[in-house]
């Protein structure tokens, strides 16, 4: 169960990487309305919108993360806010593909929209919900990775355990090794698809976090697999 | 230097070959013997690694006096009431229970590199296959004219944890009211850059609930320091016309004190003071010297192993070593301290050896949830290690920010004590 669903992730992850730039083109905001329905269960927009399960997503371009008055969230998505995650077309792409792509703790418990046309709709809908929508641009060439740096086959690579092993002792000077977290996030328990999706948000900085962006920035693919093997083999 | 006994280390093509070289049977006995002296930052950690990832392949011995040690770093978050000491206390229990490591409650007082044996001021003396020297730092003698350790229960360093930290606190407390605290500053390079301006902001944070017009001098031989503009934005926000600053321009780096008199003087004009926290120039811990491993105050390293230049049977780590880029603190050692283990095992029991990888973060809270860091990466060159790439808070930024920062600082701590002590 949790192979089939890592593993459609992972494609999904890799196909989002190969077309992030499709995706920062606006789609249409017709059929976005319709697929919005997936969302609505939570989130609703419009003049009387108000914040059900998830927030209202009114004006969410150009928000930070986290922000919407008297919504309660999830620390691991305040975190995010804090730390500098402001939603626009480029960050909210990867979101509503896999939310945990950029949020490892959100609460936002979505199955992702796997087709980059289908995001793009519903992020034009969305744009439409903006008080000024022709401020925000229909694409965003210096936000928008201009190359595409992780394919297929970089995470079909297979990890070198013992050297993760030595990689992890750096990561244990924050990330308390028995999982607890007073104030650093645990990454123990961690499914090894996720390990690497983060650690590759980070490095390509869609994650704001600047130690985290250090610290996987000059990680190599073969590094990262490395820590994910390694992080596989402990509770 | 002493260089006889041992061939010099320092070039690439012999560090390499140390690397490569077969593995080191120790003669005579058993097991390959470590031993490790200081048991902080750096020393605690190694023990724990060497330990650890031996599986008890390695006989791992740590030297090191306090049965409780206190961390200097967060000390400064205990004088400005964030903190309590005890909870700055360790003990190093689970690292003789759960990892194997033998621990000793003595004083390293001499190295003999050719018998490789530390000897103890108890009396024992302990043989080595690889020593690793941790001590953390001295005090330059003479550094600031009138002061030397006799005077520290008079004019506190608290540049050690523990006690100093205590006393520095409690004299704070008993200053009269509109009293005035001095800190003479020390100059490049010393233990934790931001280290005497975090103290700063936190014994103005204190002053300012318990002592409002109380004046805080800083006295300094730099022109310069680490996060300046971000603590002198903060000095600004929280503590407005508080603290003054005396840069070398103005006679910083002229200074002398009279204990006796609780006198300071600066550039020759006489300021009496109520407390004066003098934190002098440092050096590698005395054992250093003592090992004929110290190239002027430090011991120089190599950087791909932390072996000493001198000896290739001992690593040095830390505040101690001689590096290159990497600043003085807890966070390096920590990292420095993988780096050695991974080195030693190598050599001892032909262990995989991975390439040296070395980070640091420095946090410092200036007011109550207003937390800043500064951090960098770094790798093993030939000549040093080597930045390569960083970052720094920004002024300016919002408060929620610089809360998620000083919260992030506290689980650090967290992180890495039990990254030390087990």
């Amino acid at each position: 169960m949790l192979r089939a669903a890592t593993t459609s992730l992972v494609f999904a992850l890799a196909t989002f990487l190969a077309l992030a730039a499709s995706a920062s083109e606006i789609g249409d905001p017709e059929k976005g309305k319709i697929l919005f329905r997936k969302c609505a269960t939570c989130h609703q927009v419009g003049p009387t919108a108000r914040n059900l399960l998830g927030p209202h997503l009114n004006n969410i371009f150009g928000r930070k993360a986290a922000s919407v008055d008297k919504f309660r969230y999830s620390r691991s998505l305040e975190r995010a806010g804090n730390d500098g995650l402001i939603w626009t077309l480029e960050t909210l792409d990867p979101y509503i593909l896999n939310p945990r792509t950029l949020v490892s703790g959100t609460r936002m418990n979505f199955d992702g929209l796997e087709d980059p046309q289908d995001r793009a709709d519903v992020l034009a809908y969305l744009r439409t919900y903006s008080a000024s929508p022709a401020d925000i641009p229909e694409a965003e060439p210096t936000a928008v990775p201009t190359e595409v740096t992780l394919a297929p086959e970089i995470l079909a690579i297979e990890g070198d355990a013992a050297y993760g092993e030595y990689l992890s002792s750096e990561c244990k000077t924050c990330h308390r090794a028995d999982g607890e977290d007073a104030g650093i996030p645990s990454i123990t328990n961690w499914p090894p698809e996720y390990f690497v999706l983060a650690m590759h948000a980070y490095k390509q900085k869609l994650r704001p976090h600047p130690v985290m962006q250090m610290m996987a920035g000059r990680l190599s693919d073969e590094e990262i697999a490395a820590l994910a093997a390694y992080f596989e083999t402990i509770e | 230097m002493k260089l006889k006994r041992r061939s010099f280390i320092g070039t690439s093509a012999a560090a390499a070959a140390v690397l490569s070289a077969p593995m080191v049977r120790a003669a005579g006995h058993g097991k390959p013997r470590v031993v490790v002296v200081g048991g902080g930052a750096g020393g605690a950690t190694a023990a724990r690694y060497i330990a650890k990832d031996s599986d008890g392949a390695i006989d791992v011995t740590l030297v090191e006096p306090s049965r409780v040690y206190y961390t200097c770093f967060f000390s400064n978050l205990y004088i400005g009431g964030f903190e309590a000491l005890d909870d700055l206390g360790h003990t190093y229990g689970t690292l003789a229970s759960d990892y194997g490591v033998n621990v000793v409650h003595d004083w390293a007082v001499g190295v003999d590199r050719d018998a490789r044996t530390v000897s103890l001021a108890g009396g024992a003396t302990l043989p080595y296959d690889r020593l690793i020297l941790s001590p953390g730092i001295d005090f330059v003698d003479d550094a600031v004219p009138g002061w030397d350790v006799s005077a520290q229960d008079v004019m506190p360093h608290a540049y050690k944890g523990g006690t100093q930290a205590a006393l520095l606190k409690a004299q704070i407390e008993a200053m009269p009211e509109g009293g005035t605290f001095a800190m003479v500053a020390p100059p490049n390079p010393y233990r934790c850059p931001p280290g005497p301006y975090e103290r700063i902001s936190m014994v103005a944070h204190l002053l300012t609930q318990i002592n409002p017009t109380a004046k805080i001098l800083i006295v300094d031989p730099k022109e310069g320091f680490s996060k300046q503009a971000l603590f002198e934005e903060g000095w600004q926000k929280h503590y407005g016309g508080m603290i003054e600053r005396i840069g070398p321009d103005f006679g910083g780096e002229n200074v002398e004190v009279n204990p006796d008199a609780m006198e300071v003087s600066i550039d020759g004009s006489v300021e009496s003071v109520d407390v004066c926290n003098v934190i002098p120039a440092m050096k590698a811990g005395r054992i250093c010297e003592m090992a004929g491993i110290t190239d002027g105050r430090w011991a120089p390293v190599i950087p791909a192993t932390m072996q000493s230049r001198m000896d290739e049977n001992i690593h040095v780590l830390g505040d101690a070593s001689q590096q290159g880029d990497m600043p003085k603190s807890g966070y390096s050692a920590n990292s420095q301290a993988k780096v050695a283990a991974m080195a030693v095992r190598g050599a001892l029991t032909d262990s995989r050896v991975f390439p040296a990888k070395f980070s640091n973060t420095c946090w410092s809270l200036i007011a109550t949830d207003d937390g800043v860091k500064v951090g960098a990466s770094y790798e093993a060159t030939d000549e040093k290690i080597a930045k390569v790439d960083g970052f720094v808070s920004q002024t300016g930024e919002d408060a929620a920010l610089r809360k998620a920062t000083y919260e992030e600082s506290l689980g650090w701590y967290s992180g890495i004590t039990s990254d030390m002590f087990g």
